[in-house]
């Protein structure tokens, strides 16, 4: 039974659930409704959530969990013989997982039935071509070894669903019958009922702090098992990042991380200055015509999905620059370069920076305002000596955020700045990033031994670590330095 | 300023009023050097955005035209169907490599009968015009009609990228001396075909429906698997993002107590709406891959991953929108006997709608426009293959329409370019389509109170 099919039978249990509930109450209370403690729906509703919540959870955690255990017991059997030589326990599970899902086509196709299936082995025909037949493409001739245990894969992943058909199934019966029995005339099914759902909704509330920790274990997880293959001196000491797939590459993370902090550098002297008085002139200045105008095209620019900003550093910015710029002056020949990153990043952060110091600056009481120009003072005199000095913690905040978007920003380095890594002060010259790298270390076909893979995750733990330590440094900076005005 | 008056009289200027001091001076022009850098700032601003935009559409329009020839193809039983059986399994024995010749034929007899001047060219060469994907064109024809081999069909065939090219001003005649792919002698004979009415540029459907197509054949690569893989994702993170955030939203807002759990909930929160999105990627590959074992490039797989990354940027909205709900709503239901429950759900949530909504259309947008998160999961896979009907069709491979765009800018031929920008038009759109019905929702349904 299918997992869709599944849920719709317990859905459709719950219901039954509902609306025999609310006639079992309405007979306990001899037909007239005001005899309950509860109105009527609400002993519907708690049988509906008591027949359905547990057993989807309960199918759920078994979809979770089936593959995992029987992707273990399946590979245990598989005798080292059928591993071939420099091959892998998981290409070989890959295989089996494959040659069992092209078992059912098979079948279907050659019109095989349970029986014959039993004594089929994979010396009896030419296995690779029929399953190839039916759209299964295999690297090598079928391993006798390999074939069995995809024919024990198949019988248990079948056994499994079977299993969980019935134990969802008779779990969710079994809870509607159970309390169904329970509704009587003083049942508190209205607050039994309200407690369940505050369950539901703490349990959704919890789903930020499972995907932290998801992140946090996975992160840790497999960066240990990069330092295993790999020595962390080298990690964090060498500056040569070359990574072969042969092996004995160079991986350290200087390189990365200079370029990374470069890009970042000259996205924010472009972003900053800018963001801040678009800020001040929209919040001090402008008109009402313009603000309408101005404030609305500037948050458009926020909307835009930083692969648009990509495409922009590769075929706009960077053959620009490099054109006009890098090669009249001899300091530079590849279109993608730090300055071409930093300059689209820089556009991109824009109304980052404008709107959060926008939000500070309005934030700061007109009274201020207003004993400063009765003192005397010009507008930018105000805004310079009075509402930048209030704002400042605020302000500061803004750039530890917007420096925080821009280390993890993916899409715009990975177009626009290059891959080689390289530590140079030159800002026209190509350099790499943290999250190229990764991008680069993880895309195409992964294989989870190597270091030059798990690189990755270390990677994905110093960015992680960076981003995270900058957005708690500004909410930091934020919470005590703010001013606390009436 | 009683200093910087200084003459024989006291507090008598000893200029005119209407003549300002040198320090006044310098102080309106440090004010309007002010000014001027706001204003500068703003034109900035506007000029990146108009920049961005006109760079995108001035390199992407073209890719929604496309250049196709008129042929009549005859199909020669000789060739497809050699003995004449009319068995289906003979006639797909027949690779798109048999079909080249009929082509070959027509094109040379499109020619003749038109009476265009064929430069010189041989018949190999003319044919090199039409693009690799058109004989997969006339063979998935002749499969799905067999019937019809011996007889002369009509095709609308595609051109190959240069040719195309050609007709929207990327190629020039002088670029064409220098390619391999194409030359002069074949863009003429392009010229003259368009004049006798054989090839016509027309609006390019085949963008928005084709899936993929490989290096050599960029004329012939859509948006269809990409577009249909964006819109299983988006259901995916429609259906679990939602009643999640919602939840979570509610209990924080009206239902938390004040103690250490909320706060870390509060804090958790608030963090991973900064995570940089590529570190969720990272998580999707290690639990939903590796761990749970789900398949590669799978919508499902993206799905999620997008759910965990929306989920805060639709939590805060969602807060902020209960909280704009004013608390006597709630004291007026309190008072007439409601339970906490009821108050929330009868009439807090009903009211805080609109906001609630306008929220998820807004994270919907930015999970739509995501693409790192995806290249790690697998998504920048070579699909071709059009994914299946939910809910088993969220478990085949599929495209994204932004990693759609990135493979193409990984593509050596500069027409994959013009698809990507065009590809971004069209993500664009339906992010603008978004915010416009959220906008509408915020200013039918927004209440003040």
């Amino acid at each position: 039974m299918s997992v869709g099919i599944l849920t719709l039978v317990v859905l459709a249990l719950a219901l039954i659930g509902y609306v025999l509930a609310r006639r079992r109450a309405v007979a306990a209370a001899d037909g007239d409704a005001r005899n309950l403690h509860s109105r009527t729906g609400y002993y519907g509703q708690l049988v509906f959530l008591f027949t359905s919540v547990p057993a989807l959870l309960v199918m759920l955690v078994w979809l979770f969990l089936q593959p995992i255990i029987i992707e273990n017991a399946v590979s245990s059997q598989i005798p080292d013989t059928a591993i071939p030589e420099s091959g892998e326990l998981s290409l070989v599970m890959s295989d089996v997982r494959r040659i069992a899902g092209g078992i059912d086509r098979l079948m279907q196709a050659e019109g095989i039935n349970e029986d014959q299936l039993e004594i089929m082995t994979a010396e009896g025909g030419d296995m690779r071509a029929r399953l190839g037949a039916v759209g299964v493409a295999l690297g090598g001739e079928v391993h006798g070894d390999v074939f069995t245990a995809a024919k024990a894969y198949r019988q248990s992943q079948q056994t499994g669903t079977m299993a969980m058909s019935v134990v969802v199934i008779v779990l969710a019966a079994g809870f509607l019958a159970v309390s169904l029995s329970r509704i009587h005339k003083d049942l508190r099914a209205r607050n039994i009922s309200e407690a369940f759902v505050l369950t539901l909704l703490i349990g959704a509330s919890l789903v930020a702090i499972l995907t932290t920790i998801g992140i946090v274990l996975s992160l840790l997880f497999e960066t240990y098992n990069f330092f295993q293959l790999y020595p962390w001196q080298d990690y964090f000491l060498s500056t040569t990042w070359n990574p072969q797939f042969t092996g004995g590459s160079d991986l350290g993370f200087i390189p990365l991380v200079w370029g990374t902090l470069y890009v970042s550098l000259v996205a924010l002297i472009v972003s900053v200055p800018i963001g801040l008085m678009i800020a001040i002139y929209l919040a001090e200045y402008a008109g009402k015509k313009t603000r309408s105008i101005a404030k609305p095209a500037i948050e458009v620019l926020a909307g835009i999905p930083t692969i648009v900003y990509g495409l922009f550093a590769l075929i706009t910015i960077g053959p620009f620059i490099r054109d006009w710029i890098a090669q009249p002056t001899g300091l530079g020949d590849s279109s993608s370069s730090v300055l071409t990153a930093g300059l689209v990043m820089g556009i991109m952060l824009i109304p980052f920076v404008s709107s959060l110091s926008d939000d500070i600056i309005n934030a700061v009481p007109q009274s201020l305002r207003d004993g400063s120009y009765g003192l005397g003072a010009t507008q930018s005199e105000t805004v310079k000596q009075v509402i930048l000095p209030a704002a400042l913690p605020g302000v500061v905040g803004a750039i530890l955020l917007a420096a925080s978007r821009a280390i993890g920003e993916t899409m715009i380095v990975v177009m626009g700045a290059g891959a080689a890594a390289k530590m140079s002060l030159n800002p026209l010259e190509a350099m790499t990033t943290v999250t190229v790298k990764i991008v680069s270390q993880l895309t195409g076909d992964t294989e989870f031994a190597s270091p030059e893979t798990l690189v990755a995750f270390a990677l994905g733990l110093t960015l992680f670590l960076f981003t995270l330590c900058l957005n708690v440094l500004a909410l930091i900076i934020v919470r005590k330095y703010r001013e606390q005005y009436e | 300023m009683t200093d910087a008056t200084n003459s024989d009289v006291p507090g008598r200027p000893t200029h005119s009023l209407l003549k300002l001091d040198a320090r006044t001076q310098r102080r309106r022009a440090a004010e309007a050097r002010f000014q001027l850098y706001g204003k500068l700032a703003v034109a900035i601003g506007v000029l990146a955005l108009l920049g961005l935009l006109a760079s995108i559409l001035a390199n992407g329009a073209s890719s929604f035209r496309q250049t196709h020839v008129t042929l009549d193809v005859f199909l020669d039983p000789a060739k497809l169907d050699k003995k004449g059986t009319g068995d289906i399994e003979k006639i797909k024995k027949v690779t798109t490599f048999g079909y080249k010749p009929l082509i070959q034929k027509a094109m040379v007899s499109a020619i003749e009968t038109n009476g265009l001047d064929d430069q010189g060219m041989k018949a190999k060469t003319i044919a090199k015009m039409i693009s690799p994907e058109a004989p997969a064109t006339i063979r998935n024809y002749v499969i799905a009609n067999p019937n019809q081999i011996g007889e002369t069909i009509s095709f609308k065939l595609l051109v190959t990228g240069r040719v195309d090219g050609y007709f929207k001003g990327r190629v020039t005649m002088a670029s064409a001396e220098l390619d391999r792919n194409i030359s002069p002698e074949q863009l003429r004979l392009a010229e003259e075909m368009k004049d006798a009415g054989i090839m016509i540029t027309g609006f390019n459907w085949g963008f928005l429906t084709m899936p993929d197509a490989s290096d050599k054949r960029p004329e012939a690569a859509g948006l269809g698997v990409a577009i249909l893989g964006s819109a299983y994702m988006m259901l995916v993170v429609l259906v679990l993002a939602l009643p999640l955030g919602v939840a979570a939203a509610v209990y924080l807002e009206e239902f938390a107590p004040k103690n250490r759990l909320t706060d870390l909930i509060e804090v958790n929160i608030s963090n991973l709406a900064a995570v940089p999105s590529i570190v969720f990627g990272i998580l999707g590959l290690s639990v939903f891959i590796n761990f749970a074992g789900l398949p590669q490039s799978a919508p499902i797989v993206g799905g999620l991953v997008l759910t965990l990354m929306t989920l805060p940027r639709i939590i805060i909205p969602a807060r902020a929108a209960l909280q704009a709900v004013p608390p006597s709503i709630r004291e007026a239901a309190l008072g007439v006997g409601a339970s906490k429950m009821q108050t929330v759900f009868h009439h807090v949530l009903p009211l805080a709608t609109p906001g609630i909504l306008t929220g998820l259309i807004i994270g919907l947008g930015q999970a739509l426009g995501e693409s790192a998160p995806l290249l790690l999961i697998g998504m920048v896979a070579f699909v071709r293959e059009y994914p299946g009907a939910p809910p088993e069709g969220l478990f085949d491979p599929a495209a994204a329409l932004p990693v759609q765009v990135y493979s193409w800018t990984t593509r050596g031929d500069p027409a994959f370019f013009e698809r990507a920008s065009g590809a971004i038009i069209v993500l664009l759109v339906f992010l603008f389509l978004m915010n416009i019905i959220a906008i509408i929702l915020r200013r039918r349904f927004e209440r003040r109170w």
